[in-house]
């Protein structure tokens, strides 16, 4: 930050310069705080989200309390209305990407951070970054035509001879293909950016002089990175990944479009399923009843709150990393 | 034995390095996948008209997706002449004065706005905006999308005037200005890659975004120009396509995205060549 304090700065007030009153220019102030109503806006907007979704879903706060969250019927025209199969199916669905995704990513960040290259260093920088500019319908596109039926007629009939003992993986194997298990590997594909960047990101910050003191004892190029780097960035790469898990959890699209939209809890991962946001996709528009739009809204919140714990935990966790002494750069 | 011990350490670094490559290699697959299933299966549905004419009813051949494409840009329009000032001029107070706890707020809510699902926002504006004009309509698409745009602008905004140099803001001090005007005529002008890169940045996650859109701009199969009726988007007409059940409408989709996909890597590709050229002339 530049020191720019006004009184350091500016002459003292002289008689002929009207405009510049007590030390301070007036347009200093108005542009200060003209600047801060703006700023203000990020803080109004979350709160006004806060508020306005609790205001809409107060119908279905009162009629059915906190039973909303375990009740595991869902039937709209009889009025029953159980959340637990759309959190079953959202935790699900973000917890295979994120069984899916940890080793991968991981082996990333420390590729890009510690191993690569130079020059393979910016082309793979731009491959993560385009990974994550993909929109998500059209991730939701691909993994409805292509994955899904890839993974009916290969993967599926391979995991069920191999590990058919587990219920997960027993069922029958017809329909699209839409499924918990393409759910999980989209999701896997979409926050494989954020966990790999971020991971990335907070590796770099561990000082070089770590990693010269280790290799200077004759460690090999892992020792050095499981001595020097990795306990430095736990908390941070723990971060990384609940920031992963908030974006599983919230993504809408994508998983609207491959996980088949069936309000069931089915043991079986080869079985169609639904998340909040899937649920909240396919019906927001289409209602006009009151007490099924505040349910929906309810839904809504409860993904709110959740990811707004996540992003928050995400956030202390990868600070921490930021302010070791000595780091490289702060995050 | 001291030659067992060293091997068996040799022989962990292999398999821990192998695991990153392979992971590398893992990774990149689902991106070739996804561009290649994207340009092959799209590139037969681009035509002229294809970007002109109006959606056709099932069972007549050719159609295009002209409304969604501009619809897709009155959106956007809306979007930025919200959110842009907005943002800009917030990250312009975090860069310049944010370093008490006020900015620390912001930032923090910024990062986490950032984090909250695009859907959720889509519900803010329905109950608030939607409800109360009675129907979806591009007024409602575009708050929602300057709403999703705005945190990113103003962390954009935050990080690349800060790397302004302080001597260009002395220098102006030096002058007599005051510090309001050093901060539009010189800080400003000499950030304004900075925040055309975050500008950029945030008009492409836009772009490519559904969820919000669903049901605060809805869908429309025909012409719209007016900001209270409902307005078709390029990500929206895409998903109508694909969830219908017809062959020539999923051809259509896969069209859609490569026109979709294609602005979304250009305007990222180029933030990122602004960003690098900049880094380079300092």
């Amino acid at each position: 930050m530049p020191q720019t304090d006004d009184e350091q700065h500016e002459p003292k007030p002289q008689p002929r310069l009207s405009h510049v009153a007590g030390g301070k220019n007036i347009g200093d102030g108005v542009f200060k705080w003209m600047t801060a109503g703006f700023a203000a806006t990020a803080i109004l907007v979350l709160a006004a989200m806060l508020i306005q979704m609790t205001r809409a879903s107060t119908l279905s706060l009162q009629r059915f309390g906190l039973g909303f969250l375990t009740e595991k019927e869902w039937d709209p025209v009889h009025e029953i209305f159980g959340a637990f199969p759309f959190i079953f199916g959202t935790v699900v669905s973000s917890v295979i990407a994120l069984l899916l995704v940890i080793p991968v990513a991981l082996g990333v960040a420390i590729f890009l951070s510690e191993l690569a290259p130079a020059w393979l260093k910016k082309p793979l920088d731009l491959i993560i970054e385009l990974l994550a500019a993909i929109p998500s319908i059209v991730y939701g596109l691909w993994g409805m035509f292509v994955l899904a039926p890839w993974l009916l007629q290969t993967i599926f009939p391979l995991l069920a001879k191999t590990l058919g003992f587990l219920p997960l993986f027993q069922g029958e194997l017809q329909g699209s293909g839409r499924s918990m298990f393409a759910a999980g590997i989209v999701l896997a594909i979409m926050i494989l950016p954020t966990v790999a960047s971020v991971s990335r990101d907070v590796m770099a910050s561990v000082p070089k002089g770590y990693r010269e003191g280790v290799l200077a004892l004759g460690a090999t190029r892992w020792e050095t990175i499981r001595v020097a780097v990795l306990p430095n960035v736990t908390s941070g790469i723990v971060g990384a990944i609940v920031l992963g898990f908030g974006r599983a959890l919230g993504e809408t699209m994508a998983v609207t479009m491959v996980i088949g939209n069936r309000a069931e809890i089915s043991a079986s991962l080869f079985a169609p399923a639904a998340t909040i946001a899937s649920m909240i996709a396919n019906e927001y528009a289409g209602t006009s009843e009151a007490l099924y739009l505040s349910v929906l809204t309810e839904l809504g919140l409860v993904l709110f709150a959740v990811t707004l714990v996540l992003n928050i935990v995400s956030k202390l966790l990868v600070w921490r990393v930021g302010r070791m002494p000595g780091g490289a750069r702060s995050l | 034995m001291g030659t067992r011990v060293y091997r068996k350490r040799k022989c962990v670094d292999w398999v821990m390095r192998s695991w990153c490559i392979v992971a590398t290699l893992f990774a990149v697959v689902p991106l070739f996948s996804v561009l290649a299933y994207v340009f092959v299966k799209g590139i037969g549905g681009l035509s002229w008209n294809f970007f002109v004419e109006l959606p056709k009813p099932v069972g007549e051949l050719g159609g295009g997706v002209g409304n969604a494409i501009v619809g897709s840009f009155v959106l956007l329009g809306i979007a930025s002449v919200v959110g842009i000032p907005v943002g800009v001029l917030g990250g312009v107070y975090l860069s310049e004065f944010g370093s008490n706890r006020f900015g620390k707020a912001v930032r923090f809510c910024a990062d986490v706005m950032a984090g909250v699902p695009s859907i959720l926002i889509g519900i803010f504006v329905y109950t608030l905006v939607v409800l109360s004009m009675g129907s979806p309509s591009a007024l409602a698409g575009g708050i929602a999308l300057s709403i999703l745009m705005l945190p990113t602008i103003i962390r954009t905004t935050e990080e690349l005037i800060k790397l302004v140099p302080t001597s260009l803001r002395e220098a102006g001090l030096a002058l007599g200005m005051p510090k309001w005007r050093v901060i539009l005529r010189v800080v400003l002008p000499a950030g304004m890659s900075g925040i055309a890169t975050g500008v950029m940045l945030a008009i492409a996650r836009a772009f490519g975004e559904t969820a919000p859109l669903l049901f605060t701009a809805g869908y429309n199969r025909f012409w719209s120009a007016s900001l209270d009726k409902r307005i078709s988007s390029l990500p929206v007409q895409i998903y109508e396509y694909a969830s219908s059940p017809y062959e020539e409408w999923h051809q259509q989709a896969w069209a859609a995205a490569l026109i979709l996909v294609l602005i979304v890597l250009i305007l990222n590709v180029s933030a990122k060549l602004l960003t690098s050229s900049r880094s380079h002339a300092r």
